[in-house]
Formats: C-alpha cells, sequence, structure tokens
C-alpha cells in the first residue's frame, strides 16, 4: 500500500495541536524581551520564570491529561498545601524519617484522587462538581487538623541533605531542583500519551466515553488512575515546596488552581476533551510563567499581568479553534470531486 | 438453506408500562443484506440496540448459528461479531484515521514497559482496509476522522467493523445525512460487504436506497413486522404505502395537493 514518506512541512507543522501555543509562546518571550531588557533573557531572569514554570507545569501535565479525557481536577488546590503540611507535620514536627512524610505525602494525593475518580465514576457527576467538593473538603480537613495537631497554621521543616539534594536546591544558585523534575515528566507522560496505547485511549475517552468503552477500553479504571495521578503531583509539589522553602502553610495553592487550567488550554488542550499534546501544555505552562514573572522586568505595574493573562487565553483559545479547524480539513494533495 | 447467522423469535420489548417492540421475527444469513424500514418512531432503533447488546429484550429469544444466546452488554455483542455503525459513523472526530481505526486494539512495537504505538502499521492497515472497500481519496491515516465527509467517515467505520472480523454488520441510517453521490459510496460498500459473506442489516426509511441493495425487506410499523418479503416481491410505491402506516402514499399526495390548491385558489 502507498505508505507516505515522513516529512516535515509547514502545513503538517501548522496542524498539529502545540503550533498555536508555540507561537504563544514565541509572542510574549519577544515582548517582554524587547520590554523586560537583557535581565529577563538572562541565566538569573530566565531562572525567575522556569521555577515558576516547573512546580506549575508538574501539575498542568496531569492535569491536561485529565481534559483530553474529557475530566477536570480542580481539587489540587488544596493537594498542593496538603502535601505540604502532611511532610512538614510527619517529619518536621513529629520529627519522623523524611520518607515516611513524602510517602504520606503521596499516599494522601492518590488517596484524594481515588475518591474523585471513584465518585465521578460512580455518580456520574462531572468532575468539575465532585472536585469543587473534596477541594473544599480538603481544605477544610488540612486546617481543622492542622490546628488540632500543632495548633497553628505553619509549620516548620528540616529537611536533611538527601532529601534537599533531591527536592529542594537550587541549582547553580537560582534553578530550582524541581525543573528537571518537571522535565522528567514531560518526558514521562509525553511518552504516555503519544507513544503507548494508554495514550489512544486517553485520546477516544475524551473524544466519545460511551464509544471507547464499547471498543473495550477500560474507561473506569483509566479515570480514577488519572484522577490519582494528578492527586499525587499535586501532594508531589506540595511537599517539595516544604523542603525547599524549610515550611509548610495551610493557605497556599489555591491560585494553581485556574494558573494551571491557563496553562493547559493555551497549550492547545480541547476544554471539551479529545484533543491535545504535552508539548503544548509545556509550552502553554512556560507562556503563562513568562506573563506572570515577566512583567517584573518591564517598567509596568506587575498588576497588568493579570490583564495580560486574560487576553492572552482569549486569543490563545481562538487561536487554536482556527489551528484545529484547519487540521479537520486538511485533505492531501489536491482536493477530490465532491 | 443455511442456518441463519442471526435469528430472532418472539421479541418483545416494554419500556415500563409501553409496549416498544411486539413479537418480532427475524432470520438474517451471511452474504444477505436486510432491510429493516419503518418510519420514525416505529421501533427500529430499539430493535437494532437489542440487536447490539444495548438494550435486553422483555422477552423472546435470539439464537446465533443455531444457538441460543443473550447479549448482555455492546461488548458482548462485538465479541460475538455484531458489529453496529451509526449514522455518522466515526466518533472520534479528533483523532486521526489509524488511531481510531484501532481504538482499544492498537498495534504495539517494543516489549516491556517502551511497548510503544506501532503509528505507521496501523496507519497503513487502516489506509488498506478503506481503500480494500474502494475508498482510494483516503490515502493518509494521519487525517482526522472529522476532516473526512459524511461518506467518507461510514466507509472508513464500515471497514473498522469489516477488519476486526464481524459477521453481522448493523447500518443505522447511513445514508440519511449523505447526499446523493455520497450515498451511493455507501451503498456500493454495503453491496461488497455483501459480496465478502457478511450479513448486512440495513436500517433506512428511504426505499430506493433500500431497494438498491436489499434482498429481504422487513416493515415495521408500531413495533410490529408489518411485512416480510423478498426482493422483486413488492413494488417501490407498495413498500412506500406499508411505511407511511398502511395508507397510500398516493392518497396521502393527492390529499396535500387539493389542500395547495385550495389554499391557492
Amino acid at each position: 500500500m502507498t505508505s507516505q514518506p515522513e516529512r516535515l512541512s509547514i502545513g503538517s507543522l501548522l496542524r498539529k495541536p502545540e503550533t498555536g501555543s508555540f507561537l504563544g509562546l514565541a509572542a510574549v518571550f519577544i515582548f517582554f524581551w524587547i520590554f523586560g531588557g537583557s535581565n529577563f533573557a538572562s541565566l538569573s531572569g530566565a531562572a525567575s520564570w522556569l521555577n515558576v514554570a516547573a512546580s506549575l507545569g508538574i501539575i498542568a501535565i496531569p492535569i491536561g491529561l485529565l481534559m483530553i479525557a474529557g475530566e477536570l481536577d480542580i481539587s489540587i488546590g488544596s493537594l498542593i498545601p496538603a502535601g505540604s503540611m502532611t511532610v512538614a507535620i510527619i517529619s518536621g514536627y513529629f520529627q519522623m524519617p523524611i520518607l515516611l512524610g513524602i510517602g504520606a505525602a503521596l499516599a494522601l494525593g492518590a488517596l484524594v484522587g481515588l475518591v474523585n475518580g471513584l465518585l465521578v465514576v460512580r455518580t456520574a457527576v462531572p468532575s468539575f462538581i465532585v472536585t469543587l467538593g473534596t477541594l473544599f473538603a480538603v481544605a477544610g480537613l488540612l486546617l481543622g487538623l492542622s490546628v488540632l495537631i500543632t495548633g497553628t497554621t505553619s509549620v516548620p521543616l528540616k529537611a536533611g541533605p538527601e532529601a534537599k539534594w533531591l527536592l529542594g536546591r537550587f541549582i547553580g544558585g537560582v534553578y530550582q531542583v524541581t525543573i528537571f523534575w518537571w522535565i522528567a515528566a514531560a518526558l514521562g507522560f509525553g511518552f504516555l500519551l503519544h507513544f503507548t496505547r494508554y495514550g489512544n485511549w486517553i485520546l477516544a475517552m475524551g473524544g466519545d466515553k460511551v464509544s471507547a468503552r464499547n471498543a473495550g477500553i477500560p474507561t473506569e479504571r483509566m479515570t480514577v488512575l488519572l484522577f490519582m495521578v494528578s492527586g499525587v503531583s499535586a501532594t508531589f509539589v506540595g511537599l517539595s515546596q516544604a523542603i525547599l522553602y524549610n515550611s509548610a502553610q495551610v493557605s497556599a495553592g489555591q491560585s494553581y488552581i485556574f494558573n494551571a487550567i491557563i496553562s493547559v488550554v493555551v497549550g492547545g488542550v480541547l476544554l471539551t476533551g479529545g484533543y491535545g499534546s504535552v508539548v503544548g501544555i509545556v509550552l502553554g505552562t512556560l507562556t503563562f510563567a513568562i506573563v506572570n514573572q515577566g512583567i517584573y522586568y518591564t517598567g509596568f505595574d506587575a498588576n497588568w499581568a493579570s490583564l495580560i493573562i486574560g487576553i492572552l487565553l482569549l486569543v490563545a483559545v481562538l487561536m487554536n479553534n482556527t489551528f484545529r479547524k484547519m487540521a479537520l480539513s486538511y485533505v492531501p494533495k489536491k482536493k477530490g470531486a465532491r | 438453506m443455511a442456518t441463519p447467522i442471526l435469528k430472532m423469535t418472539g421479541i418483545n420489548k416494554s419500556f415500563g408500562p409501553i409496549d416498544v417492540l411486539h413479537d418480532i421475527h427475524l432470520e438474517i444469513r451471511a452474504g444477505e443484506v436486510l432491510c429493516l424500514l419503518g418510519d420514525n418512531g416505529a421501533g427500529k432503533s430499539t430493535l437494532i440496540k437489542i440487536m447490539s447488546g444495548v438494550h435486553q429484550p422483555s422477552s423472546g429469544t435470539i439464537e446465533m448459528d443455531g444457538v441460543a444466546t443473550t447479549l448482555p452488554t455492546p461488548r458482548a455483542a462485538a465479541d460475538s461479531g455484531i458489529a453496529t455503525v451509526h449514522q455518522f459513523g466515526g466518533t472520534f472526530p479528533l483523532m486521526s484515521i489509524g488511531r481510531s481505526f484501532f481504538v482499544g486494539v492498537e498495534p504495539t512495537k517494543g516489549w516491556g514497559p517502551f511497548k510503544v504505538f506501532d503509528r505507521k502499521r496501523a496507519n497503513a492497515i487502516a489506509v488498506a482496509a478503506v481503500q480494500g472497500l474502494g475508498i482510494t481519496r483516503i490515502t493518509d491515516g494521519d487525517r482526522l476522522v472529522g476532516g473526512l465527509s459524511g461518506g467518507e467517515r461510514q466507509s472508513l467505520a464500515i471497514a473498522r467493523a469489516v477488519h476486526f472480523g464481524a459477521r453481522v454488520l448493523i447500518l443505522d441510517e447511513p445514508t440519511a445525512a449523505l447526499g446523493v453521490k455520497q450515498a451511493t459510496h455507501v451503498l456500493r460498500i454495503v453491496n461488497e460487504a455483501k459480496r465478502r459473506g457478511l450479513a448486512v442489516i440495513f436500517i433506512t426509511h428511504q426505499v430506493m436506497h433500500a431497494m438498491a441493495v436489499g434482498d429481504h425487506f422487513a416493515v415495521l410499523i408500531r413495533g410490529a413486522i408489518a411485512a416480510d418479503f423478498r426482493k422483486g416481491e413488492r413494488s417501490r410505491e407498495e413498500i412506500t404505502d406499508l411505511m407511511a402506516g398502511g395508507e397510500t402514499m398516493a392518497g396521502l399526495e393527492a390529499q396535500i395537493e387539493t389542500d395547495g390548491k385550495e389554499s391557492a385558489a
């Protein structure tokens, strides 16, 4: 049979889900390079937005996979501080081994993810509502338990050198080690989504859940697993922040909810599911972080950053719609007779 | 005559107090196209859903190859070789042809945790399967399903069913949303599937399309089979009249015409 040769034309690039987000990233980068001066693109300047992008990106990728599969998880907003507080209370307040604290924090993320997933699968209530419920429930539980156990909402944590080396140090004085965890997550999940059969399942689930189930995909198990991965990634970011900053607070992380969703959507993932890429999500996260941090390098008041992000989101959605239409209407060679 | 692949005897179906199907008898043989005709609301969809495992009959038996069977889930129906293709064909518009063709049964290469989806092979097989059915315009397996025309999508869905060994192909109004030319493409593929020995159940309310491919016809009226006949036993007008619920279509048309004249006058 005729097998098409691999070719990298402009046309085929334009049909990828991440094209719009790449153009968006290039645009904001050039914008802040011009207005932010040499500091913005310098090694230490880059660190300021790479550090923000890394912890956001580790959460945005699993959130993006959930969105591609047609679900949403906003409980991460509480799971990030929950991860910080768990490791700080166990290994800081009670002075137990750091491995136990880390394990407990990750297990908590997996557990809340399991609850989210099972509720979504069993009740068929939209995942936005289910995770909105667990968002508040976990926040309340966290605040209540923290005050009950420690009598305060902020707990110091002194991690050992190994844990610091692995999760909470600055490389070259400025780059957080989470940047490498983010790269690892992007490679791992990118492989999963684009090169394994499970990626095909995730795309199919977001496209049409009933058909996917009829085709033999264990949609319920996949949904629960994706929620668990998202929960674990949120507590992972939380615990690594506690180790990095030597303390944990009850209220830190609500901003991640919308920031992660913005990163994913700017990255070209379709809100209703079935379309998107990990490369796109990574680019979307970078774009968000650059706008968020780049504003400090310009002469503008930092309050304008939200305006730029808002406009950026709208432009990105419109642009992604256009690129998706182009991908849909693509016909190789000449158009045949209709 | 050979044992029918699928035989339904005395099928009744009611949803609560509402009876939808009464005492349905149907037989379908390999290499034969059964046209299931009926007006909207006649019970066609419910009957297909029973055959594809979505609904369970309230009473009656289903036999496959002469053996009594049940179809408790869509998956069970698919495993016994019953494939259903719906009106709009491809259900994953934003997936590529190759990916959507193999959803759930992806070909992989490599081993262990590094088993990767074999995109090239998936694309090649999918494209070959569609071209084998005579749709030569599909050459690139990376194209998104949503970019195909309605007829091409139907053809892709039928090719998928044939490739995965379907023995009974249920086509739910495959030509309803298509233009004249697209519809003939689909009809040609129905004939090709029949030539390959599949049993095809073709649901439609377009008598012309039914007559072009059908060997055997069953007309459903208000949940019961009002007529069951073979090719050439009834004329087009007779079938249309049956579908309209026994009233003569000519009579209805005359009525419309007089109404039109009165309002014009």
